[in-house]
């Protein structure tokens, strides 16, 4: 008689269990290449290429810091335009249109469709309409009137640190938003009934019961938008001016850690080709770090026996 | 139930009803009251025109089986229904004298005054225990912190929760189990100091043991309130109520005296659904 079969579950466990390893051994991979890779630059000039301000290719000259802030400066011009644009789509749809469904979902569909224009489309209307708009009618007035102020200092030029994260925030509107969206859309209604049946206006209900029931996705939405900013090359690359640069003055030609990629890595060789790569180390570790320190903030926001009601 | 035997019981429960409201049921003023009260959801139409008065300092149980739209008339008394998408609300619900449906009443300041206590408990999550209690006051503008802290104690002590919270106000409310969690949506509801207190179905998802807890709460809590509870338990019913109306199918069938409505039942559907033969 037999007891054990080769169930399908077996079968799929096996199957489910080996996508998974995959995922990990692509992680591990391409942590391997990248060390591997950035090996010999990582030998020669150890961690001043972290803190290193110039780079200049044909000297063998390499420093990451330039591309480290721009790529910093950027999303967070990003996130600072982006996010509470995106807060405020989300809020609209799921709190505003609760009885007009069919525009909501209408809406929520064209804030989607943002989301899959490839990035060399942003780009190129980034070089198009957004730079002669932006410099015209926002760096010019904004340096005019407040050109004290060291951040719109410089001479506007288009292609600047300004520009990218404008251009960044529209993309990274459709991620954020859409997450936020779908986290607001589950709060329970018997959270907003309770805020209500206290005397609580709309706003008061959405600001005291919904964003704080929801919190913790809404920062799940900002920290996937921002890697979405740390990441973006092709379009921040085509508006950004690639000057490596590190200076409080939004008006000014930057560079960020994948645009440098983007722009030498083709005809690159030897060390100089290794210190590229490093450039890619660098951004991995970032991006690392970055989600890394959210998943901690949202640990310790969640934790504190703080279930769902 | 054939279409004939259904008007038959329209008739009979106008006829009923003519009586009932006639009777002086009690000394105390009527606080709310209902005129042609109905309420649809979409095309489905939920209340078919109810009236009915909810006296002063009184409990006043609504009873009835499950969608006879019990929920739905409680949930127009401090104009909730009308937050539902295509929830639509016609007739009147008058508070004091004063139709709250009347374009001039705004809603928020109407809820201020009707509180709710809703079926499953609802603390906020991300509140302690302390913010909870005092969620409404903080709305209405309240910051003195003595204040803050009397009304917190004087509600939960209310709520028959004091005794077991007073040394972990600061804790999410949502360490405490699920009749503490009840009580403390009692609290918060009381601390704004209502008028009425409405109470959908407030003990459906807990123990007997936290349900006696919360009927004791109900019982002192008429002293201060008029308090409108809809429940589908008739021992509950029987326990906290002054007055009982029993509803079926959108329609108010029999109001009156709690001791009226379970000893001599005027409707034969009353007796049929407190004798259990349906429900």
């Amino acid at each position: 008689m037999q007891f054990k079969v080769l169930r399908g579950d077996t079968i799929l466990k096996i199957l489910l269990a080996t996508a998974a390893l995959f995922i990990i051994g692509l992680v591990v991979a391409l942590a391997a290449e990248l060390f591997l890779g950035s090996a010999s630059s990582i030998h020669s000039f150890g961690p001043s290429f972290l803190i290193g301000t110039q780079w200049r290719s044909s000297q063998n000259v390499f420093g990451a810091l330039p591309f480290i802030y721009g790529t910093l400066l950027t999303s967070a011009i990003a996130i600072v335009i982006g996010f509470p644009i995106s807060l405020g789509v989300a809020i609209f749809i799921s709190e505003k249109l609760k009885g007009h469904q069919t525009f909501g979902y209408g809406l929520g569909i064209i804030v989607d469709l943002l989301a899959a224009v490839p990035s060399v489309i942003y780009g190129l209307w980034g070089v198009f309409i957004l730079i002669p708009l932006l410099r015209d009618y926002v760096e010019t007035p904004l340096h005019n009137s407040l050109g004290f102020i060291p951040l719109f200092s410089g001479n506007p030029f288009g292609y600047d640190f300004f520009t990218s994260g404008v251009l960044l925030a529209i993309m990274v509107i459709p991620t954020m938003s859409a997450v936020t969206r779908d986290v607001l859309s589950v709060v329970p209604n018997s959270q907003r009934e309770a805020m209500y049946s206290l005397g609580a206006t709309d706003w008061e209900v959405t600001q005291k019961s919904v964003l704080p029931y929801a919190r913790s996705g809404i920062f799940g939405g900002f920290i996937l938008g921002l890697g979405r900013a740390f990441g973006e090359t092709m379009a921040v690359t085509m508006v950004i001016g690639n000057i490596p640069n590190i200076t409080t003055n939004l008006f000014s030609a930057g560079a960020t850690l994948s645009s440098l990629i983007a722009n030498n890595f083709g005809e690159s060789t030897g060390i100089y080709q290794s210190a590229i790569i490093e450039i890619g180390l660098i951004l991995f570790f970032v991006a690392l770090l970055v989600n890394g320190l959210a998943r901690f903030m949202l640990w310790r926001m969640t934790s504190g026996a703080r279930g769902r009601a | 139930m054939t279409k004939n035997s259904i008007s038959w019981m329209q008739n009979h429960v106008r006829r009923q009803l003519k009586i009932s409201q006639n009777k002086n049921l009690d000394s105390s003023t009527v606080k709310l009251a209902t005129k042609d009260l109905k309420a649809k959801f979409g095309k489905a139409q939920v209340l078919k025109g109810i009236n009915i008065t909810f006296p002063e300092n009184r409990v006043t149980a609504i009873m009835g089986p499950s969608g006879c739209g019990k929920t739905t008339l409680i949930r127009c008394l401090n104009r909730i229904h009308e937050l539902t998408p295509n929830a639509k609300v016609e007739g009147e619900v008058i508070l004091d004298g004063v139709n709250i449906y009347s374009p001039q009443v705004d809603p928020v300041a109407i809820r201020r005054r009707i509180g709710m206590v809703f079926q499953k408990a609802n603390p906020f999550p991300t509140m302690s225990i302390f913010d909870n209690a005092v969620a409404g006051l903080k709305l209405a503008g309240v910051r003195n912190k003595e204040t803050l802290d009397r009304v917190a104690e004087r509600s939960l002590r209310m709520a028959f929760l004091w005794d077991e919270v007073k040394n972990d106000l600061k804790k999410s409310g949502l360490n405490l189990s699920g009749g503490q969690q009840q009580r403390l949506c009692i609290a918060r509801a009381l601390a704004v100091e209502p008028e009425v207190i409405l109470m959908d179905e407030p003990c459906s998802a807990l123990d007997p043991l936290a349900t006696a807890k919360i009927e004791e709460s109900i019982a002192a809590l008429k002293k201060d309130f008029t308090v409108v509870i809809v429940t589908h338990n008739l021992q509950q019913a029987a326990r906290v109520s002054d007055f009982t109306a029993f509803m079926y199918l959108g329609q108010l069938i029999e109001f009156g005296a709690t001791k009226d409505i379970f000893e001599a039942p005027k409707n034969p559907l009353t007796e049929k659904y407190i004798t259990g033969e349906f429900g």
